[in-house]
């Protein structure tokens, strides 16, 4: 029930902040779904959707950040280097 | 799948794994707290790719699972009666009762229906005036937000045909029960990333810093867990308790504000009975007073009747981490999905359906 998919914002209508909602593009698949909770959503943002509203906007800049850390994780370390580098 | 596919990288997830192993030197126990986690590592298999020190178990965070009886038979009450279409979660239809479940109360005629969101079952009342529409307000607090707009738009569309039954509950006064219980052996916890973007994370630093454990805030996906894994053993192995955040795209320090207003403005915390471990205070959720309105066990004049929960079903010690699911007697037996003696086994964050879909050949 916590189970969050992330999708693309492509319209947005309401201008009533309860009834504020857009229609979100899963892969494919839209739906409508309430941005009630999320006010800064833009078109083209990536937002977090459970159970019909958008729980939050991605941070597509923190995501692509963290990614290439990860994606060099290991790299660094040798077993003679002491504790590895990387992580916060 | 853009933010979805990245987090399944098999190279990432191979370097999450080696590193994991480097920096392991002591046997520690982790406990995932929410069900979709579970899912997401039983399903694709990732205690394999953890040294055999590290143990995962399996935390309470299924609110299907700890919805209590008592609420699933009111559930039913208030379904059966004429004139009432009653929505939910698919989750909860098969969840039995003390006696039957919603879709067996279904099956002998009652309008039971299910629904995406909490929003879908208010636009219902506003398309059918003659019929009054009950919405089962089950979840923690990533559903909580939803169900609260749902109110807040019931009232703004002054509907009197629209009820919910709360059977809402938090996720920090459960970690903080499961801490203090004698018999705990969980030395860290990986938080519920869903909940913490609404919630922010600071009542998981309170845990931390109250019983010096770490918690990790997490994401589902593979490279997210196995990140969190990872944050936690460093964490364990250089003797530290702090909460960190694995999951930054998606949690803020504050959590989602307006969610946390619409939550606010709607509900109080209350004590509330959590099936499998009792009662543990100020963990759920009721309508303020003056929601009142809105609550179906007040509209019908159901009340909570106390039943004896005893099926067999070891679900308290599985919620808590004691029991690993195919040690119970009646796992893939007595139990299956189709014929449930608990709720870990239907639900889709139950710990023993994953174990049942996706791990029996691991056992």
């Amino acid at each position: 029930m916590c189970l969050a998919v992330p999708g693309v914002v492509l319209e947005i209508v309401g201008e009533e902040p309860a009834f504020r909602r857009g229609s979100v593009d899963f892969a494919g698949v839209r739906r409508e779904v309430s941005l009630a909770f999320t006010p800064e959503a833009r078109l083209g943002d990536y937002v977090l959707v459970h159970a019909g509203f958008a729980l939050t906007v991605i941070d597509a800049e923190e995501a692509r950040i963290t990614l290439e850390e990860l994606r060099r994780l290991g790299e660094a370390a040798t077993p003679d280097q002491g504790e590895p580098e990387g992580l916060p | 799948m853009k933010l979805v596919d990245e987090y399944r990288d098999a190279d990432v997830v191979t370097r999450l794994s080696d590193e994991i192993h480097r920096g392991t030197t002591r046997p520690w126990t982790l406990m995932e707290i929410c069900g979709g986690q579970t899912h997401s590592i039983v399903k694709n298999g990732l205690e394999a790719l953890l040294p055999a020190s590290i143990e995962l178990v399996h935390g309470p965070g299924c609110p299907v699972c700890v919805t209590p009886v008592e609420l699933i038979d009111a559930a039913i009450e208030i379904a059966a009666q004429p004139g009432v279409i009653f929505t939910s979660f698919g989750d909860m239809l098969r969840v039995p009762g003390s006696g039957t479940s919603l879709l067996e109360a279904r099956a002998a005629g009652a309008d039971v229906r299910i629904v995406y969101s909490a929003l879908d079952a208010v636009k219902l009342a506003a398309a059918n005036p003659g019929v009054q529409v009950v919405f089962f307000a089950v979840g923690f607090e990533t559903t909580a937000p939803g169900n609260a707009l749902a109110v807040l738009q019931a009232e703004a569309l002054k509907l009197d045909n629209f009820s919910i039954l709360v059977a809402h509950v938090l996720v920090p006064p459960a970690i903080g029960a499961l801490l203090a219980s004698p018999g705990c052996r969980v030395q860290a916890f990986l938080a519920p990333g869903h909940v913490c973007a609404i919630e922010g994370p600071e009542e998981y630093a309170r845990l931390c810093a109250r019983w010096k454990v770490p918690i990790v805030v997490t994401g589902f996906e593979p490279v997210d867990l196995l990140e969190g894994i990872l944050m936690a053993v460093r964490q364990l192995e250089a003797g530290v308790a702090r909460l960190e955040n694995q999951y930054r795209r998606a949690v803020r320090e504050t959590g989602n504000a307006p969610a946390r207003e619409a939550v606010s403005s709607v509900f109080e915390v209350t004590d509330r009975a959590w099936r499998g471990l009792g009662v543990i205070g100020k963990s759920g959720l009721a309508l303020r007073p003056r929601y009142a309105k809105f609550d179906a066990l007040t509209r019908f004049g159901v009340g909570l009747k106390s039943v004896d929960d005893a099926s067999g079903c070891l679900s308290g010690l599985v919620l808590q981490g004691l029991k690993k699911p195919p040690e119970c007697p009646a796992f893939a037996t007595r139990c299956t999905p189709e014929h449930p003696l608990g709720a870990p086994m239907v639900s889709s964050e139950g710990a023993c359906a994953a174990y049942y879909h996706y791990g029996r050949k691991l056992v």
